[in-house]
């Protein structure tokens, strides 16, 4: 088995198919959208290769060292970074086909019109341990 | 009695529950549960009989399990259920979990979950812990595993290379979690290899034990990894060694070679060898030759071109590895490797820094790293 992070980003991948915000959504199309994650999460735990799922607020800060004993710099927040990462699901599965096929499934989450968004979604192995036996 | 011994009871009380009439899902669950209670109630009671007491609670357990199910049909098969006049194991039980376990029909992933939860009586927890998945996901995957064998007829001879290839992936592939993935691969295979006379199941013990007893020389301070020429061969486990080599000669007196068999011989060769530059590459390389002809595989080709550049020079191993696709795992660090003994070291560089990028693993990764930048530091003088 392997894992792999499907990421989604709020920007910063190739350009989306359908650009809506989510904001001009309906309520009900929202709604559905939410729904079609959760039921996919089930579903890969129902079918024992979900690891986990988290969603990033859009609002971040940077922040670095700023030598011994002071305070460390921040700044930020960006209006418009360049890439902007919404959340992450981990998955756990036999095969690189099985994670882009579940990739491409995720993908298609209604949208606005209840349409599959064709949303661009990062998919990146993880590393792993060395194998034992090598030679 | 410590969890290790209680856990070698499992496969044979999972046998004797399915003799009685249980099937296999329903009695993997109760010897679970007995298994639970055992860790809890031994310490402070250990029973005289503890194989006639995880018996006897997994009995009760699935009584439980059965009476709980509002299903009427259940309640009807209960009553068929007799309970059999003593152990009377005909045929060896735990030999059947195994061929079981590493049914065909399951995935790899599937079939190590499964075998090491009902022969190696691991808890879901710590399977799950293993292979760092939640343990709601392991659970799944090892019931709906279970569901994948529910139609299989238990005690039906498989194909022993399936499970072999089960216990490789264990040994091979594990993470560090609180269960040590190499020594249960290890327990499991020796468990295996006393009940079936097979050179391949010999084999794959002896190629596990060999490896083993470099585990302590292969990591240094941080988990940085040190290549087997630079191991301070010291620290090889010589008792290990010892039983590798003794099962691997009784396995190749049989005259049946297999490629687990090759292997084990490749790493006796090495485990042969006082220090690196005594290493037999001629005898490895002709090893090598047997496991490319036996399995056909590319990782056994491009291990072979890395023997071939110590048998026969860095000329010929980059000759060697000109017929193999460039796309393969560890291509460019092998690739790299042999460009520096041939002395170049500005190719050898570029191409470390390109395997550390396509690594799989962080040790591996930073180990390339750190060959590319010591080459670049010579080339800057």
């Amino acid at each position: 088995m392997a894992k792999y992070l499907l990421l989604k980003h709020y920007r910063g991948g190739p350009t989306p198919l359908h650009d809506v915000p989510m904001d001009q959504w309906t309520p009900e199309e929202i709604s559905a959208h939410v729904q079609y994650m959760r039921d996919f999460a089930a579903r890969l735990e129902d079918t024992g290769e979900f690891v986990e799922g988290q969603a990033l607020s859009p609002e971040g800060t940077f922040v670095r060292y700023d030598g011994e004993g002071r305070p460390p710099v921040t700044d930020g927040p960006f209006a418009e970074t360049k890439d902007l990462i919404a959340g992450w699901m981990v998955i756990d599965v036999e095969t690189y086909d099985r994670a882009l096929e579940l990739a491409g499934e995720l993908s298609a989450a209604p949208g606005a019109g209840g349409k599959p968004l064709h949303e661009w979604l990062e998919v990146r192995p993880f590393l792993t341990e060395p194998p034992t036996i090598s030679e | 009695m410590d969890e290790a011994v209680l856990r070698t009871l499992t496969p044979a009380v999972i046998g004797i529950l399915v003799r009685r009439g249980v099937d296999f899902a329903t009695a993997e669950d109760a010897v679970q549960d007995a298994l639970v209670e055992a860790v809890r109630a031994w310490p402070t009671d250990p029973p005289r009989d503890p194989k006639g007491w995880l018996v006897a609670v997994s009995w009760r357990k699935f009584l439980d399990a059965v009476r709980a199910d509002t299903s009427r049909r259940r309640r009807e098969a209960l009553a068929e259920v007799e309970p059999a006049p003593g152990p009377g194991e005909l045929v060896d039980d735990t030999l059947a979990l195994y061929f079981l376990c590493a049914h065909p029909s399951l995935t790899p992933a599937s079939a190590v979950a499964l075998t090491l939860r009902a022969v190696g009586g691991l808890t879901t927890r710590q399977i799950a812990r293993a292979y760092l998945v939640p343990e709601t996901t392991m659970a799944q995957r090892i019931s709906r595993a279970k569901r994948t064998v529910s139609g299989v007829r238990f005690n039906q001879p498989g194909d022993v290379s399936t499970v072999l290839r089960v216990l490789y992936l264990v040994f091979n592939e594990g993470y560090s979690g609180d269960v040590d993935l190499a020594a249960e691969a290890i327990r499991l295979t020796r468990q295996l290899a006393a009940r079936i006379r097979h050179e391949e199941v010999a084999g794959l013990l002896a190629l596990m034990l060999l490896h083993h007893a470099r585990r302590t020389a292969r990591t240094a301070a941080g988990g940085r990894l040190v290549p087997l020429a630079e191991q301070d061969r010291s620290r090889w486990d010589t008792r290990l060694i010892a039983e590798g080599v003794q099962v691997l000669q009784n396995a190749l007196a049989r005259d049946r070679l297999g490629e687990f068999q090759a292997q084990a011989a490749i790493a006796a060769l090495h485990a042969d060898a006082r220090t690196a530059e005594e290493t037999d590459w001629v005898q490895i390389v002709e090893w090598y030759d047997e496991l490319v002809r036996l399995t056909d595989s590319p990782v056994a080709r491009l291990n072979r071109a890395v023997a071939v550049g110590e048998a026969d020079g860095p000329r010929a191993g980059l000759a060697a590895l000109a017929d193999l696709d460039p796309a393969l795992p560890r291509y460019a660090a092998v690739a790299a490797y042999l460009h520096e003994r041939d002395g170049d070291l500005a190719t050898a560089a570029r191409l470390y820094a390109k395997a550390a990028r396509s690594a799989p693993s962080l040790p591996e990764i930073d180990h390339l790293t750190r060959q590319a930048a010591r080459l670049n530091a010579l080339l800057r003088g």
